[in-house]
This record gives structure tokens, C-alpha cells and sequence, in this order.
């Protein structure tokens, strides 16, 4: 790359906010929804199946088999897969994040409600509470702490595998990264980094916060 | 009344761990079950408010077969203790206690109301209320699992183990608190321990089980100290059981004489010792409107005269009791209380 600058500044300036779809603004955009969604999708899907395992516990043990299968596949592969199914579209790219989304967020649940006392639950049932109440009253709120921490690996992991979809066209900052390569240029490929690992640590700054106001009852 | 009828819990591994079980529980009265680790207290007094199901025979509750009712609706009209208070980490102090209250539909004023009220009746201060349990100590927290289970005034109480993992001091004071209440209070309260000092400090009657489930012996505590029915209860009961059974014995029949003037008394009458050469020599007080036999005795053997100081609620100074009386009444208690054995090849230690 000859004496060319780690960084144009200008090139940053000018392609910020261009209104084309390749703007760093746009790929920001798309980037932040194709990560968040398959959280959001994981973690409304992992309630009601780790409420199960944690119910009936002979399904554990295949869920997370299952689930370790999915998340030890390489993702470009399934990415690649998934063109036949959905298309081009950033569908391709939030299905399979969504199940790798699952397949932590699934055990989280599970652990969480598991971690709860047993004299604790024990003694919700004997104060006469109803099953489904003893589950959102008390067994809900109790799993948080351990949700929560499966949910900031969720989304940190789910930030930084988005870029790969940027071989199949839909990667949001994973584009600056190809872009960068083609044309043997590192400022995008700077931007794409610096952006990336932003977004994680400012996600990751919000769920310790959401961790801070949802549980003002732990130790310390 | 808690009426226990030939009920026998089989669990599905085949465990026995309670059989037929036949007792009952009078209404306003402390029952204890005591008995070794194993024995089957817990699995009996989770039979009474359905966490656990009987394989045979009935719980009544007033008459009424426990299984007749819903167990949601039972349990809130039945208060439960457990050894490790089983607070709701995430809930208040306050919203602990007002947990029942919640869920019988009280509107959140009148349940936080009543459940100030009771963390008062327990004796904790109110600037606990919006504590989580993690800011309390462990003697706090089972006040508080105290205070939750009476807090919709239920009239039975189930309490299982509750004072057992608190240090001996915070453990007695707690039972203090409970007869305190219970004297107010009148609740129909079932109590488990595998401490027999403990039931027989707070039973009215004490049942003790044996392992395998079965009830070795049923009676007031005064007459299990006096009257166990075999080697396995008299074993249970362990040594000391003379002594201990005069705590059972109001000292306010002992006859109290005159203070001596080598009685060395403060202004306002409260002793400072017993004259001696050298100085003061130490001297053991007891109230005999309050006080068992047994702390007069102690009192006694505190003396290097061996008398026992007589006090009233103030600590003054109202008589003394010599040994020749403590002597009288002891003898009298004994020849009372002693049945001959039975003639069949008994254990003579009885
Ligand atoms: N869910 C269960 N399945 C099988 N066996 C059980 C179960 N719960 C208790 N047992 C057995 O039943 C017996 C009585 O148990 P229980 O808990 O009632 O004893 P306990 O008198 O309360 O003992 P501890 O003083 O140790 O609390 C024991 O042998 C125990 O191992
Ligand atoms: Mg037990």
C-alpha cells in the first residue's frame, strides 16, 4: 500500500452520509439490525424452550446438543445454505444468527432458573403461590441475573459474525472490509474495525446498565 | 386441631419415610416433632399443607381432609418457616412479608401497612423494611421469615427447623420471641427440630419419631423427661434428665426467709455479694415469679454459701432460700413425679 496514510480522513467525510446504500451510515444501519434482531428473535424463543428443559429435564440434554451442532457450524457455510432458502436478502443473515443467538441464550435460561435456591422456590410453593405466578413473580426475575449474561455474549458474538455476511452480499460493516481488500485501501477497513467494536462495547454497556437497574438486589 | 390419621408416605424410590402416623396437633398449642436426621419430620410436616401427598391415610384440618382443598388456598391460610428463611432475594423486606397479603388480593397499602406491622411484632426495626435479604444477618432474615409467615394472620403454623442455623445466642432469643408471641398469638403451631433441648423448651406436647417414620412416644415434655418409654427415647433425651426436668417446676413455692445482714444490697435493695473478710464473695439471684426450680438451684450453687438470692422484676433483694428448703422441695418434687418400674426386666436407669 506504498506511502499511502493509514487513514483518510476525507474518505470518512465523504462517504459517511452518501444516501447510497454502500455509506457508512447505511452499513451502520443495517449492520446494528441484522445483529440485534437475531437477539431479540433468540431470546423470545429461548424462554418458552429453556422454560421447558428447565421443566422437564430429560429435553436439556438433546436441546443443547442440538444446539452446540448448529453454533459448530461455520457460519459462512450456512450463510451460503441459506441463499437458497431466503435469498438475498438480510433474512439469509438473521436466521442463522438467530440460532446462534439460541444456542446460548437457551442454556442462559436454563441455568438461570436452575441457579435458584431450591428453599427459595420451595418456599413460594408453601406461601400458596399458583404455578404460573411462583414462574413470573418469582422464577423469572431470579433467572435475570444469569440471562442477562448470556445475553451479552449473545450480542457481542452476534455484532462481530454479522460481517461475514458480507461474502454473500448482506454483512453491513463486514462490506467496508471487502471493499477495503479489493482495493488494497485500509481506510475502510480501519472504519469497518473501529465501528464494529464500538457497537459491541456500547451494546454491551447498555445490558450491564439494563444488569444494574433490573437487579438492585445482588451482593454486590 | 391437626389430626394425623395411620398416614404412611411412601416415596417412589420405596423410601418409608413416615409410617402410620397417627396424632394430633391440638388447636392454639405448640406441637414439636423431634426426632434423628431421617426420621421423617419434614416429609409429616410438609404432608399437613399438601407440598407433599400422603400414600395412605388423612391430614385433617379441623376435620376437614387437607386433600378436600385447593393447596394454593390452603397454603395462604397456613404460615411456613424453613431453616434458611427462604426470603425472596429480589423482593424488599417489606414486599417479602407482605407476600401472602399480595396474594390474597390486599390492596399494596394495606399489605405493606400490615407488614410493617409485623416486622415491629418480630422485633426488627422498620428501617429494615426496604432492605433486600442480602443486607440482613442470618438472625434478621428469620425474623423477617417469621414476620412473613404470620403476616395474613393464618391460624396454623408450620415451622420446619427454623432456628437451627443461627448461632445458640440469636437461636435462644429467637425462641424467646416465639413463645412471646405465642402467648399473644394462640396459633396452632407445628414445630420440627432434631434439637430435643429446643422441643422441649417450646413444646406443649412433643412427639418423638424414630427413623423410619414411626412415633416412638407422644406426651407433655415434663413427662418425657420423666417417663420416656423406652431405650430409644431415653437415649434421645440424653443425659441431665432430672436436672433438666425441674425447669418444668415453678420456683414459687420454695420458702424464701429473711435477707441475712452479711446480704450486701445497693440503695435501692439489689445485691452487691455476700460479706466476707476479704471483700465480696459472688452470690446467684433468681425471681420466683418467673423462674423454674431448676434456676433456683442455680442460683443456689452460684453461692459459696449456697444460697439462692430471691429478686423481684427489678432485681431487688425480697428473701433468700437456704438449701435445708431448697432440699424440702426437691424431695417433695421427686417422691411426686417417680413411678416404681415396671417389674418386667426394665433398664433401672429410668
Ligand atoms: N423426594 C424424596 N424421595 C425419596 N426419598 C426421600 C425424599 N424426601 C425424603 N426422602 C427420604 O425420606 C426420609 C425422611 O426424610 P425427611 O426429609 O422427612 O426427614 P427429616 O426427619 O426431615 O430429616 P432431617 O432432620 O435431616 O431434615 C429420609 O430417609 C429421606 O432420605
Ligand atoms: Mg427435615
Amino acid at each position: 500500500m506504498g506511502d499511502e496514510p493509514l487513514v483518510r480522513w476525507d474518505w470518512i467525510w465523504r462517504n459517511w452520509d452518501t444516501g447510497r446504500p454502500d455509506s457508512i451510515l447505511a452499513l451502520l444501519e443495517s449492520h446494528v439490525v441484522m445483529a440485534f434482531l437475531p437477539v431479540l428473535f433468540g431470546l423470545l424463543l429461548a424462554l418458552p424452550l429453556g422454560l421447558a428443559s428447565a421443566r422437564w429435564r430429560w429435553l436439556y440434554q438433546p436441546t443443547v446438543s442440538v444446539m452446540n451442532v448448529v453454533y459448530s457450524l461455520p457460519s459462512i457455510a450456512v450463510f451460503i445454505v441459506m441463499l437458497a432458502v431466503t435469498g438475498l436478502g438480510q433474512a439469509t443473515v438473521i436466521v442463522p444468527l438467530t440460532f446462534y443467538s439460541l444456542a446460548i441464550l437457551i442454556p442462559a435460561v436454563v441455568d438461570g432458573l436452575t441457579s435458584i435456591p431450591d428453599h427459595v422456590r420451595k418456599s413460594a410453593v408453601a406461601m400458596g403461590f399458583t404455578p404460573l405466578r411462583r414462574l413470573v413473580r418469582v422464577e423469572l426475575p431470579l433467572a435475570v441475573p444469569v440471562v442477562l449474561a448470556g445475553l451479552r455474549v449473545a450480542t457481542v458474538s452476534s455484532i462481530s459474525l454479522v460481517s461475514v455476511g458480507a461474502l454473500i452480499g448482506q454483512g453491513g460493516l463486514g462490506y467496508l472490509f471487502i471493499d477495503g481488500w479489493q482495493r488494497q485501501f485500509t481506510t475502510p477497513i480501519v472504519v469497518g474495525v473501529v465501528a464494529t467494536v464500538l457497537l459491541a462495547v456500547i451494546a454491551d454497556g447498555l445490558l450491564v446498565l439494563a444488569q444494574r437497574l433490573l437487579t438492585p438486589w445482588r451482593r454486590a | 386441631m391437626i389430626t394425623f390419621e395411620g398416614v404412611t408416605k411412601r416415596y417412589d424410590d420405596g423410601t418409608v419415610a413416615v409410617d402410620d402416623l397417627s396424632l394430633e396437633a391440638p388447636t392454639g398449642a405448640i406441637t414439636v416433632f423431634v426426632g434423628p436426621s431421617g426420621c421423617g419430620k419434614t416429609t409429616s410436616l410438609r404432608m399437613i399443607n399438601r407440598m407433599i401427598d400422603a400414600t395412605e391415610g388423612r391430614v385433617l384440618l379441623d376435620g376437614q381432609d387437607v386433600r378436600e382443598i385447593d393447596p394454593p388456598t390452603l397454603r395462604r391460610g397456613i404460615g411456613y418457616v424453613i431453616q434458611q428463611a427462604g426470603l425472596f432475594p429480589h423482593r424488599k423486606i417489606v414486599d417479602n412479608v407482605a407476600t401472602v397479603p399480595y396474594l390474597l388480593g390486599w390492596d399494596r397499602k394495606r399489605a405493606r401497612a400490615r407488614a410493617m406491622e409485623l416486622l415491629e411484632r418480630v422485633g426488627l426495626d422498620a428501617g429494615l423494611a426496604r432492605r433486600y435479604p442480602f443486607q440482613l444477618s442470618g438472625g434478621q432474615q428469620q425474623r423477617v421469615g417469621v414476620a412473613r409467615a404470620l403476616a395474613a394472620d393464618p391460624p396454623v403454623l408450620l415451622m420446619d427447623e427454623p432456628f437451627s442455623a443461627v448461632d445458640p445466642i440469636v437461636r435462644a432469643s429467637l425462641q424467646d420471641e416465639l413463645l412471646r408471641l405465642q402467648s399473644d398469638l394462640q396459633k396452632t403451631i407445628v414445630f420440627v427440630t432434631h434439637d430435643i433441648d429446643e422441643a422441649i423448651k417450646l413444646g406443649d406436647t412433643v412427639a418423638v419419631l424414630r427413623v423410619g417414620g414411626r412415633l416412638a412416644q407422644m406426651a407433655g415434655p415434663a413427662t418425657l423427661l420423666t417417663e420416656p418409654v423406652d431405650d430409644f427415647v431415653r437415649e434421645f433425651l440424653g443425659r441431665d434428665r432430672g436436672i433438666r426436668r425441674l425447669s418444668f417446676i415453678p420456683a414459687k413455692d420454695v420458702r424464701l426467709e429473711a435477707a441475712p445482714a452479711d446480704l450486701v444490697t445497693d440503695a435501692a435493695g439489689r445485691p452487691l455479694g455476700w460479706r466476707a473478710d476479704g471483700g465480696l464473695l459472688p452470690y446467684g439471684t433468681f425471681n420466683p415469679e418467673r423462674d423454674s426450680l431448676r434456676a433456683a438451684l442455680d442460683a443456689a450453687l452460684l453461692a459459696a454459701n449456697g444460697t439462692a438470692v430471691a429478686v423481684d422484676e427489678d432485681g431487688r433483694v425480697i428473701g433468700v432460700v437456704t438449701r435445708e428448703a431448697l432440699d424440702e422441695v426437691l424431695g417433695q418434687y421427686a417422691a411426686r413425679h417417680t413411678r416404681p418400674l415396671p417389674a418386667t426386666g426394665e433398664d433401672p436407669r429410668g
